[in-house]
């Protein structure tokens, strides 16, 4: 048998010790009506036949298209050492550092990872990691929910990622509270309208910049406004937006919440990635999950350790701030080392030429007779086109011209029929956008 | 002046209609190192038993609740800064004082050698 | 030396190359919407952080190095192959837009790989239908509870509590407390069971849900299970099964068969996908023919005509809890760990995974205190330390830092709740004898030590970087990030 080592000698002497005579009474407490009616499963394989089957299954997947598919997920460069680093095993096969003595590398990893973070953001607290961004956009509803004490509101912007906004009323449908959705516009966040709305019941707002559209906005005023009334501001965005944009802290937000796909993770069909949840300091005791600090011990050696715990399930059960346990440690890892060696004139040359790169394609397709830009807000690295054709059309013409040409917005929001979200990251060139652009050209 | 104890272990001493709010020594011993205390905020009304402030040590985290209703006229921010504060002398030092709604609910709370015979049965 | 990345910069230097600029630097945005200051991240070269990282893997441990017998974790060996299939470019570097844009022909292989998965599932556990969704164990139990609250909502039942016993996980109290549920916990018997009694006693028609770990956290199974399902029937309250300890009776029993309406399990567990330091895990949820309308987008379906498709969400499904597929690598890697064992390998893990556990049991017993030893246990066994900090002053946790020393992981301490200085070992069934012949010596030679010395515990471990670091200090004085 694959993966258990035991000779029929070992087995024999162990029965022996345990004082049983045959492995079948291993299983005497469970009774025999309990047992299972059913097992059928297939016979096991060696490993070179397991990997043909899923070779096979792989090539029914496209991925050889040159892809102008984002909306929160992006096809960005992951340098060879984060491989070669991540997959050393001490790292990848290492247990939830419980033990401090013993998980030295991925507790002090997870220290320069929340280091970057707080770089990133401006924030001054993190986690060691969520699940993914929308789920840590939904814990952070719940940690306002739970600073604003009596407030039951939340109001979230449509310009954050709709998916993530399902997941955040799905978290919050179970508690007496109210998500109100604000309508995004083609210029932006309804500001007059949030302004009306915000009172001294909103625990907080929710927004995300660059919005799903790629649209880019300064908040710092309606954020002054929320404070007003002692609520928060709680930020999503796409952190290598970071290298350009106004972080966490310049625009004043209390929490900030992004998804870690871009750090040097792959797409995997949407996981794993990571979440970032990050906030002022102020709010540390309602953040959830695992939190790395720095001590020493009797003999003065710095140590790295799984600190403020009583937080967390395992000591305050019902109390806790989640009942999250395991993070996507692998994951943060990996974009701890991404940002290492980007460092930090690399990463925001990597931001520029993301935002330099959908810049030319927005310009070069804006030419076009029939498609016209939606935003009218300046974007970064991705923007909405409209175009004369539905996009379900317009998408698949472009597959077959050899590229996946974006997202369908009618998917996601009513009335958008005919959009399609286009992105670029630094991996496209010049020659490729051009091709796009002469392609869009011959369809529309 | 007069101490007396609730079941969730805080202790009282009554000054007039001000009430000085404390932990039991007993009561950080089983929490270990203190690490953390959130202080109410002052003019925050509470009711008899509400859970109105909140500590934390390395192993556990517990809510304070209130042995008397009344309203918070002070907070002990010096815990803020020095947490162990509670573990060098928790009978000494208070958390918080409230200015009570109803001074006889002082009457029914323990008094020191019912609340050392209570602990004996814990 | 710990330094941290940090301390290792020097302003100019440089890492990794991008790639070139092809296009000219588009107009300069608005200042009002640039950041003022650049992210400090650190400068250093691409050998800089590759030996740096280098060097922090080898200060831990992993199951490829080490014994890890941590109680309720399932630490057995994660095969190799996992690794070269979840890196095929096909998997990998699949954009999960696809789905919103309802490419099906795009993504066939891999939707082909869930449905197997699913499939697999289902007929492991006696459930109707899974979800792939939860990125862990404590994301499916939150995603079960949520499930059942929708059921009691449409029912229009009045639903208050969910009830554990004492011995759950902490994850399972605070996942009914996230769905707005009181937890009612129902002590356990001197046997290490629920108490029969103390259960019937809490439950009531406000009951929403039971949540039981099969078997316990003790590593013994409840013979009255299937007494506790009808009970909770009878009140119309859903049973919860957290497959935690799944590892135990994979292929022996089925909480489909025995009643539960609704089960989690963890795939970085029981299908030995890596555990990466605390993750990335999997957990996904099936349910019986009751929840099934409740399930979460995103579901399956498969048509001859035109192959795997996206099945639209039922009108009473609860949403969404994950973007698209959950962990879809790590989902990958389990299905890649079940192919390999096949249905008598994993008859075949179970009974060895019980069998080390008792050889250990055995031979431990008549040196530690093992409260529950007078029946077999199953894939995991419970001590307790009490008598040697009673008697020595030498504590559970003593135990566990004396074992790091022999580069043996220590056990699970001070979990369950219920034992006192409690040590609980799971050998899985991937550890050879002399393995575990070499660990149970050295737990034996830490019991005499503390009796002959227990002065000596004070300095384990003495070979790690660093001992018995000062947690008190870390809370008090917090430092979690690097600052200039």
């Amino acid at each position: 048998m694959p993966y258990t080592p035991h000779t029929a000698q070992d087995v024999r002497k162990m029965l022996d010790v345990i004082g049983i005579k045959e492995e079948s009474n291993l299983f005497d407490a469970i009774p025999n009506e309990l047992r299972a009616k059913s097992f059928d499963l297939e016979d096991g394989l060696s490993e070179f036949e397991v990997f043909d089957n899923f070779a096979a299954l792989a090539s029914q997947n496209n991925t050889s298209k040159i892809s102008f598919l984002g909306g929160g997920y992006y096809d960005h460069i992951i340098p060879t050492a984060v491989d070669s680093l991540s997959t050393r095993s001490e790292f990848y096969t290492a247990y939830t550092p419980y033990q401090a003595e013993a998980s030295q590398g991925t507790l002090q990893a997870l220290y320069e990872y929340q280091s970057m973070i707080c770089e990133l953001t401006g924030m001054e607290a993190t986690n060691a990691s969520m699940y993914d961004g929308g789920t840590a956009l939904a814990e952070a509803a719940l940690m306002a929910i739970r600073i604003g004490r009596k407030r039951k509101k939340i109001i979230i912007d449509s310009g954050v990622n709709p998916i993530y906004i399902k997941i955040v009323k799905t978290y919050l449908a179970y508690h007496d509270l109210e998500v109100i959705v604000l309508h995004v516009k083609s210029d932006g966040s309804d500001k007059e309208r949030l302004l009306e709305m915000i009172d001294d019941s909103i625990a907080g707002y929710i927004f995300q910049n660059p919005n799903f559209f790629g649209s880019i906005e300064d908040y710092s005023d309606v954020i002054k406004a929320l404070h007003d009334v002692k609520a928060l501001a709680i930020m999503s965005s796409y952190p290598i937006a970071l290298g350009m944009l106004k972080s966490a802290k310049d625009v004043d937000a209390d929490i900030y919440c992004g998804d870690g796909q871009s750090l040097g993770n792959y797409l995997g069909f949407g996981g794993p990635s990571f979440g970032i949840l990050a906030c002022k300091e102020k709010y540390i005791r309602n953040l959830p999950g695992r939190i790395v600090g720095i001590t020493n011990d009797a003999k003065q050696r710095r140590s790295y350790v799984l600190t403020l715990q009583a937080r967390e399930q395992h000591i305050r059960r019902d109390k806790a701030t989640s009942n999250i346990c395991s993070n996507q440690n692998l994951m943060a890892l990996r974009a701890t080392i991404f940002m290492a060696l980007l460092g930090k004139e690399g990463f925001v040359k990597l931001s520029k030429q993301n935002y330099n790169n959908a810049s030319y394609l927005k310009n070069e397709l804006s030419k076009l007779d029939g498609v016209s830009i939606y935003n009218q807000n300046p974007t970064f690295n991705e923007f909405v086109i409209e175009l004369p054709m539905s996009s379900s059309d317009f998408i698949n013409k472009m597959e077959s011209k050899n590229f996946f040409a974006g997202l369908k917005l009618d998917a996601l929001y009513e009335n958008f029929e005919n959009k399609v979200l286009v992105s670029t990251t630094e991996k496209r060139t010049k020659a490729q956008m051009d091709e796009f652009v002469a392609c869009v050209k011959e369809i529309v | 002046m007069a101490k007396r104890y609730s079941n969730e272990h805080e202790w009282v001493i009554l000054d007039g209609e001000v009430a000085s709010i404390g932990l039991s020594a007993y009561a950080v011993e089983q929490l270990g190192d203190i690490t953390f205390v959130e202080l109410p905020e002052i003019g925050a009304e509470a009711d008899k038993d509400d859970s109105i402030a909140f500590i934390e040590s390395v192993k556990a985290a517990s809510d304070i609740y209130t042995p008397l209703g009344g309203e918070v006229v002070e907070a002990n921010e010096e815990l803020e800064d020095k947490p162990e504060l509670l573990n060098e002398a928790a009978e000494n030092t208070w958390i918080f004082k409230l200015k009570v709604i109803d001074v006889a609910e002082f009457e029914t709370l323990m008094d020191e050698a019912a609340y050392k015979a209570y602990i004996a049965t814990l | 030396m710990s330094s941290t990345i940090f301390e290792k910069s020097h302003v100019g230097r440089k890492g990794i190359n991008i790639p070139k600029p092809s296009v000219d630097d588009a107009p300069k945005l608005d200042a009002s919407l640039l950041r003022e200051t650049k992210a400090n991240l650190p400068e250093v070269s691409e050998f800089d952080v590759v030996r740096h990282f280098t060097r922090l893997s080898n200060k831990n441990f992993s199951i490829d190095a080490n014994f890890y017998p941590l109680g309720s974790c399932t630490m057995k060996y994660n095969p190799k192959i996992q690794e070269r299939v979840g890196g095929l470019a096909g998997l990998a570097n699949l954009h999960p837009h696809h789905i919103t844009n309802n490419q099906t022909h795009l993504v066939q292989g891999a939707l082909s790989s869930l449905k197997t998965l699913e499939n697999n599932l289902c007929e492991i556990t006696g459930m109707d239908a899974f979800t792939l969704t939860p990125q862990a164990g404590a994301h499916g139990e939150m995603l079960g509870i949520m499930m059942i609250g929708a059921y009691h909502k449409k029912k229009g039942n009045h639903k208050r509590y969910v009830i554990v016993p004492d011995s759950s996980h902490g994850t399972n109290p605070a996942t009914a407390a996230m769905v707005d549920y009181d937890v009612i916990t129902v002590k356990s018997g001197a046997n290490g069971d629920m108490d029969l009694d103390a259960f019937k006693e809490a439950m009531s028609d406000e009951v929403a849900a039971v949540m039981m770990t099969v078997p316990n956290t003790l590593g013994l199974f409840n013979p009255k299970i299937k007494e506790i399902c009808d009970i909770a029937h009878a009140h119309d309250a859903l049973m919860y099964y957290d497959g935690a300890n799944m590892n135990a009776i994979l292929g022996v029993l089925r909480p489909g068969d025995i009643g539960f309406d609704v089960v989690h399990l963890n795939l970085h567990k029981t299908f030995a996908t890596p555990h990466g330091g605390g993750g990335p895990g999997a957990g996904p949820v099936g349910v019986g023919k009751t929840l099934k309308e409740f399930l979460p987008d995103l579901q399956i379906g498969f048509d001859k005509n035109k192959g795997y498709f996206f099945d639209t969400p039922h009108d009473s499904s609860i949403g969404k809890i994950s973007p698209f597929f959950g962990n879809y690598l790590v989902l990958v890697k389990a299905l890649v760990y079940m192919q390999t064992l096949g249905k008598e390998g994993m008859i075949n893990t179970s009974k060895k995974a019980v069998l080390n556990a008792n050889y250990i049991l055995a031979k431990l017993k008549g040196h530690l205190k093992a409260p529950f030893a007078d029946t077999l246990c199953m894939h995991e066994c419970v001590f307790s330390a009490e008598d040697l900090t009673k008697e020595h002053g030498v504590r559970a946790m003593d135990i566990a830092k004396y074992l790091l020393d022999f580069g043996l992981h220590a056990p699970t301490v001070y979990f369950p709740l219920i034992v006192k200085e409690s040590i609980m070992i799971e050998p899985t069934e991937t550890e050879n004898i002399d393995t575990i012949d070499y660990f149970c010596k050295k737990m034996i030679d830490a019991v005499e030590l503390a009796k002959s010395n227990p002065e000596a515990f004070k300095e384990f471990p003495k070979t790690l970087p660093i001992s018995r670091p000062d947690e008190t200090k870390a809370a008090r004085s917090l430092n979690i990030r690097w600052q200039d």
